[in-house]
């Protein structure tokens, strides 16, 4: 059962690949921050034109709810 | 601080999008005619690249890997610039990403119905086209990388995680899987062999589903149903508490693909553990998913894109949860080798993948072409026929799967199997199949309005190549103005991974076939390797799609070991480079059709008739007629190669026996032949049809004490 070793080295290997990548999220200040990402998401928007704009938020509720905020 | 302003470009959004609808469309086709074909068995009228089994790899890649991959570059070049706030690293790089990408689309779509296969599910594409699916993987994956070293925000917001973890992932699972010796151009063997080439493909098989079509469509669950609801996220911990979870538990479920076979107890358990723990991560994603819309549910009335996420999230949540169930070994021994898996991954494909990229394109492609949806009410009829089309699979199969396994388990009073016939048991289900079949339409005719909508709602609007968007600088400053190994150099922990990463590619491809070669020592004494005109006639099987509605796998339960013969052991397959053990048995299990005394084995006359019309000798029998095997020559040029490789990956045929090989085959081929001949049957020594009724009459016949095979005296 060679292989069974073989993918449990692979296995860790990129685990530990992951396990640095969650260190390094975690120190360099990543995580700090648990909310305003997921607004933040919401807001880096810009449409070209402001008259296409209106156009736009007819098609459907979010971008009238947009409008409701600005 | 000073604003920087840039544009991101959306042609690359727009290319993917495009491709996507047009592979969702073919794949889908495919997958209807190989439903249809389950049903009107003479659909394929004995024209080989037509046949069920040629046609299903081309099915499974095309709605994987074109439609699914496709939509999910739609995705990532679309959303990674915006939550990075900075355009894509390169054009160029992405411009070779699609159109490397379509190409690979392309040369499985003639590959794979001409017969040319690896064996192994969903990695079925030949040695070259593997080569240029690791290339252009890793262009893509730089591309990604890069635009995240570039990057104007400090967060990166949790989508991101999951494409970079769908880029690591999929691009050692691939690597590894492949490893093949090559025999031609569109020849090869894996350099596993028998269970050890199980596991690592069930590993593949496994993640490929968590890492292509989990993960990355988390990652854009997680940027659009927020953007589509104008909400943010139910819980943006969870969301990175059930990422990291996710993938870290992800990668050791494989195992479970393997229950009750010839793998290591502890191995089983292993992958069911890792499973039943998945709920967790799965769940967490889930119902982060449906709780952004608490309160929104008005929206949800009003939206189809919103429709979709919700259903689409709801089978992802269904989907994770029947995972774990079947991943149960007392769940499996119903559900192993039924329709239930079919239906399983249906509730996966179209429900989760495919809803979230309908809902995906819904929104997307008025935004990129700046006008609204040419009709909603199209939108909302393609969210009911497919909802009802992804019902009227999945209900159908799951009752099927039942039935046939509770058929097949029956025991009388007396104590023989209720029904001994295996052709009972799928007569008693094909009104299911007619329903899977009418499932598989709703959704096809679904996505044509999708198509129609779509096309119709570009052509009123115009193309928005760039979109423009301003931001401060990231707070490091000297990122931006610097280009190319520059910024490798400046980040040394980018270099080291990038570095490891190259180091242990090169590393994997010439440690492993030794290191692997050296394991596949024979541990039942008896088992020798196959012959030249057998292992012609098992890559005729491979070609021919087999192991796709014939399992070669006899569990150890008392009503398999009745029908079939002995249960498998892993010393039988010690030369079976790529093993077949297969999934799913629509035909009886094979692994015991060579044994004389057994009750599988049928004469080569009943083989020869039963390939040219299986209706002839099993009169409802649903299998395709093979005339061509009958009509074609087998090609025996590349008989010499394939021992040389064989012998390579340390099959042990006597040296020099590869110059040999054609004279032994020669004689076997007129041993068969003349079998048939005195059976009434006209045919010559050159036919494939002799190959592969010499390999089936090998199946299972070394530890039945079966006639030892002389490679030398003949």
């Amino acid at each position: 059962m060679e292989a069974i070793f073989f993918l449990i080295i692979i296995g860790v290997v990129v685990a530990g690949g992951f396990l640095a990548a969650f260190i390094w999220a975690v120190r360099s200040g990543q995580y700090e921050d648990d909310y305003s990402p997921s607004v933040r998401i919401l807001f880096d928007q810009k449409k070209p034109k402001k008259k296409k704009d209106e156009a736009n938020s007819i098609q459907d509720n979010d971008t009238i709810d947009k409008k409701k905020e600005h | 601080m000073e604003l920087q302003r840039f544009a991101y470009d959306n042609r690359l959004s727009r290319m993917f999008l495009n491709a996507t609808m047009f592979w969702g469309f073919v794949g889908m086709l495919v997958g209807l005619t190989i439903a249809l074909e389950l049903v009107f068995p003479l659909m394929s009228s004995g024209i080989p690249w037509l046949s069920f089994g040629r046609l299903r790899p081309l099915h499974t890649n095309a709605v994987v890997f074109a439609f699914v991959g496709n939509g999910m570059f739609t995705g990532i070049y679309y959303s990674t610039p915006r939550l990075l706030k900075t355009p894509m690293y390169s054009q160029t790089l992405g411009k070779i990403h699609f159109w490397g990408w379509q190409l690979i689309i392309a040369a499985a779509v003639f590959t794979l119905p001409l017969g040319f296969t690896v064996g192994k599910e969903y990695a079925e594409l030949e040695w070259p086209i593997d080569i240029a699916i690791a290339i252009v993987w890793i262009i893509f994956g730089i591309n990604l990388i890069m635009t995240m070293v570039k990057r104007r925000v400090k967060h990166i917001y949790v989508a991101i995680w999951f494409y970079i973890a769908t880029f690591v992932t999929v691009a050692v699972l691939h690597i590894v899987n492949s490893i093949n010796i090559p025999v031609s151009l569109f020849k090869s063997y894996p350099v596993y062999a028998g269970i050890q080439d199980a596991l690592v493909q069930w590993w593949y098989g496994h993640n490929a589903v968590a890492f292509f079509l989990t993960t990355p469509y988390l990652g854009l669950m997680y940027y659009f149903v927020p953007k589509a609801a104008n909400r943010p996220i139910y819980s943006y911990k969870l969301s990175i508490i059930h990422f990291w979870a996710l993938i870290f538990l992800y990668i050791w479920a494989g195992p479970h693909h393997l229950l009750y076979s010839a793998l290591p107890d502890w191995a089983q358990a292993l992958g069911v553990a890792f499973s039943i723990m998945l709920i967790g991560p799965s769940w967490g994603g889930m119902l982060n998913g449906l709780l952004t819309l608490r309160g929104a549910w008005d929206k949800v009335r009003e939206s189809p894109v919103l429709k979709m996420f919700v259903v689409g999230i709801t089978a992802y949540g269904m989907a994770t949860f029947e995972g774990p169930l079947l991943s149960l070994k007392s769940v499996n021994a119903i559900s192993h080798f039924t329709d239930w898996t079919i239906a399983h991954v249906h509730i996966g494909a179209l429900g989760w993948n495919g809803m979230i990229t309908f809902g995906m394109l819904y929104w997307l492609l008025p935004r990129l072409f700046n006008t609204r949806l040419y009709s909603k009410k199209l939108a909302n009829t393609h969210f009911w026929l497919a909802t009802s089309g992804m019902l009227f699979f999945a209900i159908p199969l799951y009752f099927a799967a039942f039935t046939q396994s509770l058929m097949w388990k029956e025991f009388t009073e007396a104590g023989y199997l209720r029904y001994p016939n295996f052709i009972e048991t799928v007569v008693q289900i094909l009104p299911m199949y007619y329903l899977r079949a009418l499932g598989g339409a709703l959704y096809l005719t679904g996505v044509i309005l999708l198509i129609y909508n779509l096309v119709m709602t570009a052509r009123s609007g115009s193309f928005v190549r760039f979109e423009e968007d301003e931001a401060p600088a990231l707070r490091t400053g000297k990122i931006s103005g610097e280009k190319g190994h520059r910024i490798i150099e400046s980040k040394p922990v980018l270099f080291t991974i990038l570095a490891l990463i190259a180091i242990s590619i090169g590393g994997l491809v010439e440690f492993v076939p030794m290191f692997m070669v050296k394991s596949n020592v024979p541990t039942i004494a008896a088992v020798q390797p196959y012959t030249p005109l057998e292992l012609h006639g098992r890559d005729i099987y491979v070609r021919e799609g087999c192991y796709l509605c014939h399992s070669q796998m006899v569990r150890p339960f008392r009503s398999e070991v009745e029908r079939y013969g002995d249960y498998s052991k892993a010393g039988e397959v010690v030369y079976d480079h790529p093993f077949q053990f297969g999934s799913k048995r629509t035909g009886p299990d094979l692994a015991r059709a060579g044994v004389q005394s057994g009750p599988m084995y049928k004469p080569a006359s009943w083989h020869y008739n039963h390939f040219l019309s299986p209706q002839k000798m099993v009169a409802q029998s649903i299998m395709p007629p093979y005339p061509w095997l009958i009509k074609n020559d087998l090609d025996i040029s590349t008989t010499n190669r394939k021992i040389k490789a064989m012998q390579y990956l340390g099959v042990p045929y006597p040296e020099g026996f590869a110059d040999k090989a054609n004279a032994h085959l020669q004689q076997q081929a007129y041993e068969i032949a003349q079998n048939l001949r005195d059976n009434g049957i006209q045919i010559e020594d050159t036919k494939e049809v002799i190959a592969l009724i010499a390999y089936i009459h090998r199946l299972g016949r070394d530890i039945h004490g079966g006639e030892k095979v002389h490679f030398s005296e003949r």
